[in-house]
């Protein structure tokens, strides 16, 4: 069962490379991908800031999420103590996902919000929440259609580093992008 | 810290193999103004060793409760075990104001007759006595009980020894992690699980009647669900799952709605569940982190955690929904809040300085205090008479369950040989026959 399901995010992802590669050029090949980079293309002009936030990452293909030295294949984001608000250095990396997003709305994204260890377990959840909300929220200004994304907060329960002091705390203060397609 | 070891007549000395995953306790911190009463050990059946040690699960109750000291077993100076076999004054020279006697005798097979006798040690007289049966594997249920006798004739208050905590057990396995959710009696025996996942399980609520457990399980990969299970037939149900956040089960004191946090409108909001149709009602509204949900148990007003005021607080509002006041003022961190059964008082998480402990606000005179000196304790939760407040601690790196006398005089460990303990639950108590 997960094996299938392995092997059909592998397919869906190479296929959506596929037509974001090939799609530009060869109109009328896929009926399919031509309607949905046309939906794409016009929920990304609905709002002047959202066009040039991802027009400087047209470069981005899905490609882009596996290759090592593409801004995109870091999939988590850092947050302070208590807060949910994303980082003025994060949100350049947000743009470059949500415009990967944005030119394929065949992918999805599941925003996992994470907590550190610190006082109450469910308002850990609810600050997991948060931050995995601010993260959609921005994705959708820059044309990520919110069928494309869902939220889950683990809180504190799956800590990224085993520790009790800042420098593991640091590093489960954090939303992580998971790449998934149906 | 002051911290006075005292073994606990070496009751784990008694336990099985199978039983060593029990919790044990240790006190960590001793009480002045504890009442001196003896706990002879019980008449054995035909001289054949009983399989649970009555009168050490008693004494072992009334110590853990910080209102009592019992007796040391080898300083008592006799062990009479009918009325006649008394002599008062030995007793009043040893400055021992109560004394417990008992019997066990073989009615069937592993079928027991326990009775027992509570002496007024300073007028000469006794208190009460009871003759109750019970099956081998009943005997710590009815020491219990007998605890609860006990501590009620002396105290005037319902003792609170026969009833269950339930918690949560997270441990590696073969490189898996792997997450239960337990039931014990609330000394920590008789550890049973009711389920075990390879995802987070969190937030066990108690029904008020005590016979079903709401918590939150991530089983579906990827998303969360409020399930409700039956203790005894192990039967669940989910109740929701909605994208985002579906957490901080509570019941009302009625037992026919639950209040749950849910993000399902962007936000994590309060939301109020009927649970014979699932018909939802929302709480609260805005921009904050509203959350972690209880019900007063006049089933008239909900305490919940915000973040509206820039930290997390304490606030209560209609549990209609409505105008929510702020109750918390001291510290930048409280939440978590546990009512007391008698409404009084609110047990929380209460940060300060980077330190996580538990601390009580009395809601009429609005005073806060901290019980704990852990960094990081969490998830308080009263005993049902509001004697004691169970709560999660570490010691090593561990998660381990400890609790204190909600005056903050007693303190207690339960430690486990294995795995991180987390969120107890004391349960209601159990409607007796």
């Amino acid at each position: 069962m997960r094996f299938i399901q392995a092997v059909a995010i592998v397919l869906s992802i190479g296929w959506l490379a596929a037509c974001s590669s090939t799609g530009d050029k060869k109109t009328g090949d896929a009926a399919v991908v031509e309607d949905r980079s046309g939906d794409a293309g016009m929920d990304a002009a609905t709002g002047d800031a959202t066009a040039t936030a991802v027009g400087g990452y047209s470069d981005l293909t899905i490609d882009s999420l596996t290759d090592p030295s593409s801004p995109v294949s870091q999939r988590v984001i850092y947050f302070e103590f208590d807060s949910s608000e994303v980082a003025e250095q994060d949100r350049e990396f947000v743009a470059a996902h949500a415009a990967i997003l944005a030119a394929n709305p065949n992918l999805k994204v599941s925003i996992e919000g994470h907590g550190d260890e610190r006082g109450a377990r469910e308002y850990n959840i609810g600050l997991g929440e948060k931050r995995a909300q601010s993260v959609r929220r921005m994705m959708e200004f820059q044309g990520v259609l919110s069928s494309q994304m869902t939220t889950v907060s683990y809180g504190e329960e799956k800590p990224a580093v085993e520790g009790h002091d800042e420098s593991a705390w640091s590093m489960n203060r954090r939303v992580e992008l998971v790449y998934v397609a149906y | 810290m002051k911290t006075i070891w005292i073994t606990l007549l070496g009751v784990c000395l008694y336990l099985p193999g199978w039983l060593q995953a029990a919790l044990t306790i240790e006190i960590t911190q001793g009480v002045e103004g504890a009442v001196p009463i003896a706990v002879v050990p019980f008449a054995a059946p035909n001289g054949r060793q009983p399989p649970q040690d009555v009168a050490g699960i008693i004494a072992a109750d009334l110590a853990r409760s910080g209102r009592f000291a019992p007796v040391p077993e080898q300083n008592l100076i006799a062990q009479p075990v009918d009325t006649s076999q008394v002599r008062f004054q030995d007793w009043r020279t040893l400055g021992v104001e109560n004394l417990v006697i008992g019997s066990l005798e073989t009615v069937a097979g592993n079928e027991y007759r326990i009775q027992f006798r509570l002496f007024d040690v300073l007028r000469g007289r006794q208190i009460t006595g009871y003759s109750m049966p019970a099956k081998s594997e009943q005997l710590r249920y009815v020491a219990h009980r007998i605890s609860d006798i006990i501590y009620e004739q002396l105290t005037g208050e319902p003792g609170a020894f026969a009833t269950h905590i339930a918690y949560v057990i997270s441990d590696s396995k073969n490189g898996n992690k792997e997450y239960q959710l337990q039931l014990a009696d609330s000394d920590g025996y008789n550890p049973k699980t009711l389920l075990t996942s390879r995802q987070p399980l969190m937030s066990p609520a108690w029904s008020p009647d005590g016979r079903q457990l709401a918590y939150v399980s991530f089983e579906k990969k990827g998303r969360a669900a409020i399930f409700v299970q039956a203790i005894h037939t192990g039967k669940r149900e989910e109740i929701v799952s909605f994208a985002g956040i579906n957490g901080a089960p509570s019941w009302s004191p009625d037992g026919r709605s639950m209040a749950i946090t849910l993000s399902r409108d962007g936000n994590p909001e309060i939301y109020s569940l009927r649970l014979s149709d699932k018909k939802l009602k929302r709480l609260t509204t805005g921009a904050a982190i509203d959350t972690e949900p209880v019900w007063s148990p006049d089933g008239r007003s909900i305490v919940f955690t915000s973040d509206r005021g820039g930290s997390p607080q304490l606030y209560r509002m209609p549990s209609q929904g409505g105008r929510a006041q702020r109750i918390t003022f001291e510290g930048n961190y409280n939440a978590s809040a546990d009512f007391s059964a008698d409404g009084k008082s609110l047990a929380m998480v209460h940060g300060q300085d980077g330190h996580y402990q538990i601390a009580v606000l009395d809601l009429d005179s609005g005073l806060l205090r901290v019980l704990s000196d852990g960094r990081l304790d969490e998830s308080p939760s009263f005993a049902p008479n509001g004697s004691m407040i169970i709560y999660a601690t570490e010691t090593g790196h561990r998660g381990v369950l400890a609790a204190v006398s909600s005056d903050g005089r007693f303190h207690q460990q339960f430690s486990l040989s294995e795995g991180n303990v987390r969120e107890p639950v004391w349960s209601p108590f159990v409607t007796r026959k």
